[in-house]
């Protein structure tokens, strides 16, 4: 193989004691990417599986695709609705990839960049967990994020959220999360309100004219805002929203969130192949329509609890980021209860909060902080059951 | 109560290489190795020097602190060399066998009419005692403790391993001696797990408490076996042996002869025919060329099952506690974007997140490639899948890594020995040395508590 002779070649130089040493880590990581190493098995079973982390976190990112697809379409037609445009499909698609093109390359230039040199430093391999991290972040962020906090944040959350833990598996909270509650808390005027959903609108509303689509003015009476802030059945039908169009996703939202088609297939993917627990999805959804019933039981909203599953984040949340294995409960029984807690507490934010309508951020991270607890009371009771087992021999 | 246990979890390992159901050779070679170092925590005392006549039987080492436990020489022959190793740590003692086979005679006994301690005392002379493996930890056993119960398991489920009926099937009158004997040393007395639906013959024997497993591989185990019928917590002394082991105890006392020719099966994806051979433990196995080829340099040679056995190289030797010789190919090659394609025809995997599920019936030519770099734990529910055992094998491992003994104990470091979560390191996606951790956990509960 000729790539790999190639490859053969230039290996010494980036030995720890080669000539440019000092990019070992990085040299290893291209290499990696490129062919599974020629490592064989020291000590203990020696056969492994050929699944390895690589492809776990890959397959994690195919489940994505759909909601990243939807997300690229979704930007133009929100755009073209916004302004009276009336775009074609492809183009709201190039509008899409103009706009959600720079949000990529922002999130795995900084974040990347922040992994590899952490790796270096160490002198560990490079995690292939921000491989996720960096896909899902650009889908729970405002299209119109300006890109110098999106990278401000995405430095945050690697650094603080992860490597000062000690790097992918370490880490107690979801980075993306992290870097979504660090813009939320730092930047609130560009990630909330009615203009921060459309691509344009922000700077639109402004007084000019919005970048890279040479439209003029926005549509009489389109107020841009998510369906999260007209939660109440008057408020959502005033605006032409509906069950249908909101399980559909043609809605504003963040970049990736607001097609719950989508966001099914990925948990198809997930749940086929196993990378990440149903159990706490299916417990999530059932959290939240618990919460959702008894809020429109007791009067507290009057949209009905499966309204809940398909606004805002919540699905998103739930599928992709309250799954992610590392920060959410360990134990089976655990995620059970985690992810109805999740769901519980998200809907729970949304009642009872119309200052901050999207309560899964937090729901997640207030969760991934207790994961640990949970995990802790679900052993101690498994101990506590084993050591009454009965011996059987007589 | 029922004496059926149904183990939900597990894993068979789709490996190719089963060796046939015949044994045709009897393999015993130029040197024969008494190997101190496969016991855990031994300081050997040497009793024999270079150039010394034994038989069959005689005393070659002892145990340091415990110098009634003998072991004693497989063959009769002149010790040909001791081979030591780094600060003159003693590696093996090497015999080499005259071919006449003269035993020491232990004499005839009616095992009936034996105490504990005449039983005690004839293992021990014999070279017989380290069959037994003491859990926790599993050590040699103590040579005046009373554990509760012995417990055997009839059967293996790990993979390619020997087929216990086949192998045991002509001893049967010496495994029932044997368990009469042993069965005199605990409280208890014998437990003895079958596979269910087994119909095995060794399902003859009296005297023994039978229990039923059903279930993939590690129901074999028989520390998945104690933790279903016994659980072991702190203070509780139980031990193990073998079915082939319980044979030679048999012959032991019937013939007054050590004899611990056994069959072994030869096997793996890449050993040339594989099929059994009758052989000693500390035969070379460098004698098994015919199975292993040309290159031996190419592959790895392995006493015992490729999950939990040891690499033993072509100069190494069987194990006294193994009836199995695996041979692997060494995967030391690189693969083009390996973990990137869609499918890997070649390769086996648990997780769905490639398509061998959806071929069950092939097997695979499995080699010794890691399959990827190894990573802090990340994926938490897959050992839990494969492990039929009510334990949190992450945690475990953590409290190991993290040397905490409250924890160990708590996570059930006593119910376990490397071999039962093998299963787990196998499917492990961040290629965590799981085995590796439980012995540094052991290690320490050793060092600390006993």
């Amino acid at each position: 193989m000729n790539l790999r002779n190639i490859v053969d070649k230039v290996k010494p130089t980036f030995e720890k004691d080669g000539r440019m040493g000092f990019l070992h880590s990085t040299f290893d990581a291209f290499e990696t990417f490129m062919f599974v190493p020629n490592t064989v098995t020291k000590k203990g079973s020696h056969v492994r599986d050929c699944v390895d982390i690589k492809r776990v976190m890959i397959i994690m990112v195919m489940a994505l695709v759909p909601a990243f697809l939807f997300a690229i379409w979704n930007i133009g037609y929100q755009h073209s609705l916004a302004f009276g445009l009336d775009w074609g499909f492809w183009n709201m698609v190039g509008y899409g990839l103009v706009k959600i093109i720079p949000l990529y390359l922002v999130t795995y230039i900084v974040g990347l960049a922040i992994e590899f040199t952490s790796a270096q430093l160490r002198g560990h391999e490079v995690n292939e967990g921000y491989l996720v991290t960096g896909f899902i972040l650009p889908l729970i962020v405002p299209v119109d994020v300006p890109l110098w906090m999106l990278a401000v944040a995405t430095a945050f959350a690697v650094i603080i959220g992860k490597e000062v833990f000690g790097g992918t598996g370490m880490n107690i909270w979801n980075p993306a999360l992290i870097a979504r509650a660090f813009l939320f808390f730092s930047y609130p005027s560009s990630m909330s309100g009615d203009y921060a959903w459309i691509g344009g609108l922000q700077k639109a509303s402004q007084g000019g004219t919005p970048w890279a689509s040479g439209s003029g003015a926005i549509v009489d009476g389109f107020s841009g805002a998510t369906p999260l802030a007209n939660a109440s059945m008057d408020g959502l039908a005033q605006h032409g929203y509906n069950f249908w169009n909101l399980f559909l996703g043609n809605v504003p939202g963040a970049v990736g969130e607001t097609s719950a088609i989508a966001i099914l297939l990925g948990a198809c993917v997930i749940f086929f192949t196993g990378v990440a627990s149903w159990k706490i999805m299916l417990s999530g959804v059932a959290g939240g329509l618990f919460v959702g019933w008894l809020g429109n039981l007791a009067g507290v909203t009057d949209i009905p609890c499966w309204y809940q599953l398909v606004m805002g984040g919540f699905l998103f949340g739930i599928v992709f980021m309250a799954t992610d294995p590392v920060t959410s409960a360990q134990t089976e029984c655990g995620k059970w209860i985690y992810g109805f807690l999740v769901g519980a507490i998200c809907v729970v934010v949304r009642l009872f909060n119309p200052g901050y309508a999207e309560g899964m951020m937090l729901a997640i991270l207030l969760m991934n902080t207790f994961a640990p607890l949970i995990d802790h009371y679900v052993i101690e009771g498994s101990i506590a059951r084993r050591s009454r087992k009965k011996v059987k021999i007589a | 109560m029922s004496n059926n246990i149904k183990l939900k979890k597990g894993l068979d390992l789709p490996i190719s290489g089963a060796a046939a159901l015949r044994c045709e050779r009897t393999v015993i070679g130029d040197v024969v190795a008494v190997n101190p170092c496969q016991f855990r925590g031994l300081v050997p005392r040497l009793l024999v020097k270079e150039g010394d006549h034994v038989l069959c039987g005689s005393p070659v080492l002892s145990d340091k602190k415990c110098p009634q436990i003998l072991f004693t020489s497989p063959v009769s022959g002149t010790v040909a060399s001791v081979v030591r190793g780094e600060k003159r740590k003693l590696l093996e003692v090497l015999i080499r066998p005259d071919g006449k086979r003269e035993c020491v005679d232990f004499g005839k006994k009616q095992v009936e009419n034996l105490s504990a301690q005449e039983v005690r005392d004839a293992l021990l002379e014999s070279g017989l005692w380290p069959s037994f493996v003491q859990r926790p930890f599993g050590l040699l056993a103590g040579v005046d403790v009373t554990p509760d119960a012995i417990f055997v398991s009839a059967f293996h489920t790990a993979p390619l391993a020997a087929d216990v009926d086949f192998t045991c099937k002509d001893s049967l009158k010496d495994i029932q001696t044997g368990i009469n004997a042993v069965s005199k040393l605990a409280a208890k007395g014998v437990v003895v797990s079958y596979r269910k639906g087994g119909n095995s013959p060794l399902e003859k024997l009296e005297n023994v408490q039978k229990f039923y497993f059903e279930g993939k591989h590690p129901a074999g185990n028989v520390g998945v076996q104690i933790h279903h019928l016994r659980p072991i917590g702190k203070g509780d002394i139980v031990w193990t042996i073998s079915p082939m082991l319980l044979a030679a105890i048999g012959r032991l006392f019937n013939t007054g002869k050590l004899d611990l020719m056994r069959k072994v099966a030869v096997c793996g994806p890449a050993a040339m025919e594989p099929a059994y051979v009758n052989t000693l433990p500390g035969v070379k196995m460098s004698e098994l060329q015919s199975f292993i080829g040309a290159c031996p340099e190419n592959v790895r040679i392995i006493s015992g099952d490729v999950l939990s056995g040891t690499s033993v190289g072509f100069t190494g030797t069987l194990g006294l506690q193994d009836d199995q010789i695996t041979i692997l190919n060494e995967g030391n090659e690189y693969e083009l974007f390996g973990w990137a394609k869609p499918i890997r025809c070649s390769q086996y995997s648990t997780s769905r997140t490639y398509f061998s599920w959806l071929t069950p019936w092939k097997k695979y030519d499995m080699d010794t490639n890691l399959h990827g770099g190894e990573r802090a734990f990340v994926v938490s529910d897959v050992y839990g899948k494969v492990l039929p055992m009510d334990l949190f094998p992450v945690f475990l491992a953590k409290a190991c890594l993290a040397g905490n003994i409250e924890d160990m104990e708590k996570y059930g470091i006593y119910e376990v020995l490397e071999e039962d979560l093998a299963v787990c390191e196998y499917v492990c996606p961040s290629k965590i040395n799981i085995q590796a951790i439980i012995t540094q956990g052991i290690d320490l509960m050793i060092k600390e508590t006993l």
